[in-house]
């Protein structure tokens, strides 16, 4: 396991960095949490909040690490992914930045983890109460895109303006026939506000309804903070007609056989061929563990 | 079979040692020390120590040489350690009238008390290159004449006698600072020039290069360029009176811009400021002219151009926001590209039923209710739908 050798540093903590105790000053601490209170508060709205350079590029998950850093405590146990795993590059990056500053147990299990920070995934084992999943947001608005000003969308939340979100979705289904949102695929959290549940793609959006784990949403270059708790009405948009539907696949993962996660496709060779594996290596592990395999399916 | 690629770790370890030898380059050369740097690269340290918004040329120094005098990177640098810095208290606002000049010129006027005074600049230099310098030969300095240069009164204030130019308005209410507070629009002033303060340089320059071709024109005279050092004084509550904590380099734009007047007001001109760290003329001038382009809603000017458009100038004017943004594209994205993938396949599968099952004899309609009649989707039409 990677989880050991991180570690070796648990118990000379963060005295040795020249740092506090994950990174962040107490003061900045305080600040986000009271946003974070606010967050939760309010679900789905985002509050702005005090963003701090990190020693991380923004839009490289500065939000989720300063929201990670303030809510971790010594006694938790970290998980980090991207797309769904482990070991992509910047998730070892953003567990080393915690196992170096916080001196926190790193895991690799869903289950054994008390606060997950993730990238464009929530992951397929479900949630318990008492988790916490940490998101990285790139753009919290989810009306950027059809109104770039920020004076404009704050008015829109306020007074629910949200046909033009419909439309643009109804557009959709005109042009292609479905809603070609296939990744950070807006909700309604709440039953008020409409949110960017982050590029997760659209197969996870049912995970976020009425999950028993806190869901904490921070962006570090938009300086927002948002949040979903524990068991919150989230709702994808959709049409009475046109059902909020996930990805399918007709394959299976080429590990452990799995026909109901969300699957990668990996490009064996230059002719065409490819296979697919879940992206989500810790569910993709624990399945083989318990001795799944493609063949058994 | 095909393994997933790991160690992400191993690698991360690797391209980091990889880089630090890149970065030293031939080792039979010698190393490049941070004080060289310092004085020898001094407007790169500028720049750093601007954009940066940390007084500290040593620092800046440091940064750029582990940055491989990548500026950007050498700012981020700065920047992620200027965040940790605990704040004591804020400074007095600087005098700049009682600046020690290195260099004053102004274009408005031929001659003004004070003078013009060049100081050591690249303005009037042919960019010629000096092969002496390839030679490892510095050519023969003379000293600068050991001239003081004399009160230097603000070329501002001659018009402000007259009432030429609308007055500076003082605002005694403590500054807002957007790197401990989320800018919030529309932003007040203070805000706006904190921003471009600490904005790209070549973001800020072509903005007002924009404004002088027409998207947002604001006739503009450079009324005042001066450079020089001024001290930074603090007034601890308990001691009751400043005390000078230090000195900093500077440099300072007061532009002078077109007048504007109403029924009620005579016209005069109009200012806009540039301000920065070190010799950052460029920067500072950049940095006036987009100030006085924000201006516009204030002096009821039309808001037609980006120059002029608040949210657009200060929501991307930082580098490191942007470059950071930019930049995560180079993150993984597989699990979003999947889902394109898979969303693309089945437009295309419907697309090809439909044209065939069109061709046939006994053509089944869509089954899709709300399908567009015209089978004229393509693959452009979806790309732009998802970047939408």
């Amino acid at each position: 396991m990677t989880t050991a050798s991180l570690n070796q540093h648990t118990d000379t903590r963060a005295d040795n960095t020249g740092y506090n105790f994950a990174y962040l000053d107490e003061q900045t601490k305080r600040m986000i949490r009271r946003c974070l209170l606010k967050a939760v508060a309010v679900p789905g709205y985002q509050v702005p909040f005090g963003g701090r350079e990190m020693p991380l590029p923004y839009g490289w998950g500065t939000g989720g690490m300063q929201v990670t850093a303030t809510v971790i405590g010594s006694d938790d146990a970290l998980k980090v992914i991207d797309q769904g795993a482990d070991d992509t590059t910047n998730a070892v990056s953003i567990r080393r930045f915690f196992a170096r500053t916080a001196g926190v147990v790193t895991t690799e299990s869903t289950s054994e983890a008390s606060v997950i920070q993730t990238r464009h995934r929530i992951p397929e084992t479900p949630l318990s109460s008492g988790q916490i999943l940490v998101y990285q947001v790139p753009i919290p608005e989810p009306l950027r895109f059809i109104e770039p000003r920020e004076t404009e969308t704050r008015k829109m939340h306020a007074l629910q303006e949200y046909g033009v979100m419909h439309v643009k979705l109804y557009e959709d289904i005109a042009r292609f026939g479905h809603i070609a949102t296939t990744y950070a695929y807006p909700v309604k959290v709440n039953g008020h506000y409409v949110m960017d549940p982050s590029p997760i793609p659209k197969f996870d959006n049912p995970k976020m309804h009425g999950s028993p784990a806190l869901q904490l949403f921070g962006a570090g270059r938009e300086k927002r903070i948002y949040a979903i708790p524990p068991f919150t009405r989230v709702e994808s948009l959709d049409f009475e007609d046109h059902p909020f539907e996930i990805q399918g696949w007709d394959q299976t993962c080429e590990f452990c056989g799995s026909d109901h996660s969300f699957l990668d496709e990996v490009v064996t060779d230059d002719e065409g061929g490819r296979i697919f594996i879940c992206s989500d290596t810790d569910y993709c592990n624990q399945r083989l563990n318990t001795g799944a395999s493609k063949e058994a399916v | 079979m095909y393994v997933a690629v790991k160690g992400g770790e191993k690698a991360i370890d690797q391209a980091h040692s990889w880089l630090d030898e890149t970065r030293r380059g031939d080792t039979s050369l010698p190393e490049l020390s941070v004080a060289q740097i310092r004085e020898q690269m001094g407007l790169a340290v500028d720049r750093v120590m601007t954009e940066g918004s940390l007084y500290d040329p040593e620092l800046a120094a440091l940064a750029l040489k582990q940055a491989s005098g990548d500026v950007i990177e050498a700012i981020f640098l700065l920047r992620a350690y200027r965040t940790t810095l605990p704040r004591f208290l804020a400074s007095c606002p600087v005098e700049t009238n009682k600046m020690a000049i290195r260099r004053r010129i102004s274009a408005a006027y031929k001659d003004l008390p004070g003078g013009q005074v060049l100081g050591p600049t690249y303005d009037y230099t042919h960019r010629l290159l000096d092969f002496t310098l390839l030679a490892n030969g510095e050519r023969p300095t003379t000293p600068p004449a050991d001239e003081t240069v004399g009160d230097c009164p603000r070329v501002l204030d001659f018009l402000n006698s007259e009432g030429l130019i609308e007055r500076e308005s003082v605002e005694t209410e403590e500054p807002s600072d957007l790197t401990r507070q989320p800018l919030d629009y529309p932003a007040n002033r203070d805000l706006r020039l904190q921003a471009l303060a600490r904005g790209d340089e070549g973001f800020l320059l072509a903005l007002a290069y924009s404004t002088q071709r027409g998207y947002g024109r604001n006739h503009p005279f450079a009324g005042e360029i001066r450079q020089g050092e001024v001290a930074v004084e603090i007034a601890p509550e308990e001691l009751g009176f400043p005390v000078i904590a230090g000195d900093i380099r500077v440099t300072e734009c007061d532009m002078i811009n077109q007048f504007s007047g109403t029924e009620t007001e005579a016209p005069r001109f109009t200012r806009g400021y540039g301000l920065a760290f070190g010799n950052s003329e460029r920067k500072a001038l950049a940095m006036a002219l987009v100030d006085r382009a924000l201006r516009a809603r204030e002096l009821g000017e039309d808001v037609v151009s980006p120059a002029q458009d608040e949210e657009f100038v200060l929501a991307h004017c930082d580098n490191l926001d942007s470059s950071g943004f930019v930049s995560h594209l180079k993150l993984p994205h597989y699990v979003d590209f999947q889902s394109e993938l898979v969303l693309l396949r089945r437009l295309r599968k419907e697309f090809e039923e439909r044209k065939s099952g069109g061709q046939g004899p006994h053509a089944e309609p869509t089954a899709e209710p709300g399908l567009s009649d015209e089978p004229n989707e393509n693959t452009q039409q979806l790309r732009e739908a998802n970047q939408a």
